[in-house]
Parts: C-alpha cells; structure tokens; sequence
C-alpha cells in the first residue's frame, strides 16, 4: 500500500525534480551549479543522519564525526598523491563506518538526551584533535588545494557542472540504497525500535545489535558526504568536525520532516540557499542565521512539511 | 620537583575554573535534562562585559557583579521565553541553544572584535607568592580558593536550604513536585539563572589567565562536557571529581605531549564510558 502512494502523489513533482536538476547547468550560471552541488552533498549528510534520527529514534548530536574523519582520509589520500575517486571513496565510507562502530559501543546504552550529550561529546573531541594536532592536520589551517579526483572513465571533473552531474548521479544512489535500506526488513525493525524498544526485545529482536548496525550505517553514509564536500570545496579544515555542521543537520531534518526520505533533503536545500543568501547581503551573517534557527524553532518545530502532511491526514 | 609543584597548581587553578562552567551545565541538564550548547558563550559573554568594565573602571568586584547580573539576565530570559516552550523535547533546545551560541558568538565580536585578550589580573593578585621554593602567582591560588568555596556554598545550597531541596527533587521526580504545589516553572528559570552565573565567574575568573576570544565558547563547551561525562552528568559531585581529574590531565597534557592533549583527555572519557556509561557519580538508568 504505502510503497505506491509514495509514487502516486509526488511522481509528477519527482519528474518535474529530475528535469530540473538534469538542465540546472545549462539554464544558470556556476554559481548556482555550485549550490546545487552543495545542497546534494547535505542532503546525503542529512539523509544518513535520519537513519539514526528519523528511523531509529537516536538522536545524535555528533554526526559531524564521520563526515569529518572522511574529509581528512580525502585530504591526506590527496597529499599522499592518491586521486582515484573509488579508492577515496571506499576509505571514506570505510573509516567513517568504523569511527562509528567505535563510538556506537560507547554511545549506544545511552538514552535520549543521554545518548545526545555522549555524541556530542565524542565528535567535539575529535574536533578538538584536528583543532590541535598540529604537526598532522595543519591545525585551524587545515589542508588545502584538494584537487577534484579522476573517476577511471575519461569524464574531467574539474569544471564544476561536471562534477555537479557526477555529485547528482551520487545522490541517486545514494537515495536509492536508502531508500531500499529504510524498506527492507531492517529497516522496519529500526522504526519498531524507535516506536517501542521494549516491545521489539520482547519479540525477540537483538534490539542493541540493530541500533548498532544503524549507527554504522549512518556513519558509512556520511562518510560518502563527506569525501563530496572535500572534492567540491578544495579544502578540509577543523570545521568539517564541528558542532555547526552536526547541528545544521538536525536543523535540516527538524525543517524537511524525519522519518521521511525526501524531507532531509529538501531540509538541506533550504538551509544551504539560506546561508548562501544571508552570508550573501550581510557581514553579520552568523548573526542573522542564529535568529534565523531561533526563529524557525519557534515557528516551524515541527517541521513545515511533516506539519502539511498532518494536517491532509 | 617544582616542575610538578608548579604544573600541579597550575592544573588545580584551571580544574577550579572549570568546575564553575561545568558545574552550572550539570545543573541545568540534571533538572531540565537540556543540553546547553550556549553554556560556553556564558563565559564568552561574560569574560567580555567583564573587560570593558575593567577596562573602565579597573574594578574587579564590580567587573564580577555586572558581567554576573548580564549573563544571569540572558540565561533567565533564554529559559524563560524560548526554551520552556520545549520542555523534554531535547532536539528543538539543542537547536534553539545553538541558535543562541551563533548570536551571542557574533555579537561580541562585534562589540569586542576578533583578537585574543586576557583580563587584567586585579591588582591585589597581581604578584607571586613563594610556596617553598617555588615562586607561584598568587592569582591562581585565588582561583583555587574561588573554585573550593563556591564547590562548598552549592553543596551547603543544594543540601541543606530549601531551594535546594525543591531542585533535588524535581531532579528526581518533577511531577511529584509540581503535584506538591511547588511552581516548577520558577524553580527552571532560577535553576537556569543559576547555571548561566557559573558559568559566567568562570569566565570571569577563567579570563585573566585562559583569555577570552572567539571559539573559547566551544572549547569550554567540549571541556564541560567531558568533565560532566566523567563524573557523571547531574550530579556537582562528579563535576567537582570530573574538574580535577580533566583540569589536571589537560595540564599535564599540554605540558608534556602539547600536541596530542586531548588524546589525553579522550582516553580516560572513553574508558569511563565503556565502563560505567553514566559517569562516575552519575545515576544507573534503568
């Protein structure tokens, strides 16, 4: 039933979406296509953060740590002359999945704000590392001239709307594989956890073990984020750790809707075209933006299009 | 040997710094079970309103009143017109709080800028005392006299008045209190209020020898959150044990492997975690 009412309603919206997206480079100019790009590579963030808010019920705070520790596999990959996309990319999901397998043992007995304070915790201390850890990670310096990387197939992904259809197609894989992960068997049991956990222990389900999984998951998929925004942006800094960026994702998720497939998307969309028009008209852009999330809270805490679903229902 | 005496103290003056910021988030997370995100940017805010009044009127008590009475405002104010709204909904506070770090963040530096600065030292502290054969500024040993008698004046406030005892009881059962009759909502802005004070001597007394610039909001919020994850969050106790054992690992940390301090820091954080998830003093959930 469900899976064809997803298709029903929004198909038309989805192919309007796909047009879109496709003709994006030829009809305005890099700067948008750098957007879109951007907007892309949060949106895989946000989307592999609501494994664990939306479907699991587990909200972290320091998801900022995966994608962190695969900007700086990317950045050193790059510095010890490694450029071949596959191989970046699967060190990157690799390491980010093991950051959280280890984090998730730490993390994963906690409970809500519990579990929130413990995330948070972990990924700050790795901020703190990249921060001082001088001699490795340059500091607030950070790596920079991060180059695009080869892709095997002829294709140069130097030039921006190139690496933007490259970014795409990621995307859709990416939201494919979620999109069969969050279907699958596995991923009904990590909505029966995060409805009730003592019912799905009482059914018989290793209920730590999916948790577990659904972490690394999260952290796997970030990770793919993660070696994006380094290829796109050149550079990996302190910043790609820190609580701005892990937050921003939850502002994502509260915005778009969790628990749904396209809401973190749409969450990142709006949140990436926001800073970029407020860091756009005034120095004080942190300033406006932390009203902005002040703001939003107040009004739309609900999230705008989970807050339109429930009133059709 | 003065080696160690000297970096002893010294880990000791920052513990007790770090004791006031931590102390107030394990306040307010104990209660209201918020993560306060802006709990740093009390001391930011603090250590800067408290500057422009030294620098005005060279006056440390006064410093230490205004900046005070300005962060209590603040946190009071933060309480009371954002955050109760969102009472046990943790995601909207951590959002709203962070909305609070960005706003705060730039504001001051607007006001103050972007440069690091210490705090002059009152004039009183300003000289060394001989411990020994050691030579010690006489400041630090203020700051660890500072750290003692507030860790004293909260356990005397939360043991023995009877504020007291209404926040160790809506730390256990909220609903029991309000069923008391006790207005809880009061109880939260005041516990807030509290909370925000902490963290705002911290910064006060932080400032002359940690300094104030921007990002110090951030490193005191990750500091707090490993002190109150080791002694366990909510409980003073385990911040005051959590401030020691992390003030003096940061110490000694910086001083032998500057580089790699906060590995020093991770370590005992993970192994408390894997051992007792709540913390040293912290309750077992069930």
């Amino acid at each position: 039933m469900k899976t064809f009412e997803v298709f029903k309603g929004p198909f038309l919206l989805a192919f309007l979406f796909a047009v879109l997206a496709l003709l994006l480079p030829s009809l305005f100019s890099n700067y948008y296509v750098g957007l879109a790009i951007q907007i892309f590579i949060m949106a895989i963030f946000a989307m592999s953060l609501d494994v664990l808010v939306g479907h699991t019920g587990l909200p972290s705070m320091g998801h900022a740590a995966y994608f962190g520790v695969a900007a700086y596999t990317t950045g050193f990959l790059y510095m010890a002359g490694i450029k071949n996309f596959w191989v970046v990319i699967a060190l990157g999901m690799g390491l980010g999945g093991l950051t959280a397998a280890f984090f998730g043992l730490l993390a994963i007995r906690a409970r809500g704000p519990y579990f929130m304070l413990i995330t948070l915790a972990l990924s700050q201390v790795l901020w703190g590392i990249a921060f001082k850890w001088r001699s490795l990670t340059r500091g607030d310096d950070g790596l920079p001239g991060i180059g695009r990387p080869q892709i095997g197939i002829g294709i140069d992904l130097k030039p921006d709307p190139h690496f933007y259809y490259f970014v795409f197609v990621i995307f859709l894989i990416v939201l494919v594989a979620l999109f069969i992960l969050v279907r699958s068997p596995f991923g009904y049991t990590l909505r029966g956890i995060r409805e009730s956990e003592s019912r799905m222990k009482a059914l018989g389900y290793p209920v730590w073990l999916y948790k577990y999984l659904g972490f690394i998951f999260a952290g796997i998929f970030a990770g793919i984020s993660g070696v994006l925004w380094v290829y796109y942006s050149g550079f990996v800094n302190p910043s790609n750790f820190s609580v701005d960026l892990s937050v921003k994702a939850l502002l994502m998720l509260i915005l778009g809707g969790s628990g749904s497939l396209f809401g973190p998307a749409i969450g990142a969309g709006m949140i990436v075209l926001l800073e970029n028009l407020v860091s756009g008209f005034t120095e004080r852009w942190s300033l406006v933006l932390g009203i902005v999330y002040v703001t939003v809270i107040m009004l739309f805490s609900e999230g705008i299009f989970s807050g339109i679903q429930r009133g059709k229902s | 040997m003065a080696f160690w005496i000297i970096q002893t103290l010294n880990g000791l003056s920052f513990s007790m710094m770090l004791f006031l910021v931590a102390a107030g988030f394990t306040l307010i997370f104990g209660l209201m079970k918020i993560i306060n995100i802006a709990h740093g940017s009390f001391y930011l805010l603090s250590a800067y309103i408290g500057l422009t009044v030294l620098r005005a009127t060279e006056n440390f008590l006064l410093a230490t009143v205004a900046s005070s009475i300005a962060v209590v405002l603040v946190g009071m104010a933060m309480q009371r017109f954002f955050l109760r709204r969102f009472h046990m909904k943790e995601l909207q506070q951590v959002l709203l709080t962070f909305g609070f770090v960005l706003i705060i963040a730039d504001l001051c530096l607007w006001v103050w800028g972007g440069n690091p600065v210490a705090l002059p030292k009152p004039s009183l502290l300003k000289g060394s005392i001989w411990i020994g054969s050691v030579v010690f500024p006489s400041y630090r040993l203020f700051v660890i006299l500072v750290g003692v008698v507030v860790a004293v004046g909260l356990w005397i406030f939360q043991e023995k008045t009877k504020f007291g005892a209404i926040v160790r009881a809506g730390v256990d059962d909220e609903e029991m209190l309000r069923g008391a009759g006790i207005n809880i909502q009061m109880v939260f802005t005041g516990v807030f209020g509290l909370g925000a004070l902490l963290a705002g001597i911290g910064g006060i007394i932080g400032g002359p020898f940690v300094g104030v610039f921007p990002g110090v909001d951030i490193s005191m919020l990750l500091l707090a959150l490993v002190v109150v994850i080791i002694g366990g969050v909510g409980s003073l106790r385990g911040a005051f044990i959590g401030s020691l054992f992390v003030g003096l690992i940061d110490n000694f940390g910086k001083a032998l492997f500057p580089e790699l301090s906060l590995f020093t820091l991770f370590a005992p954080m993970a192994i408390v975690l894997a051992i007792r998830p709540t913390g040293i003093f912290g309750k077992i959930e069930e």
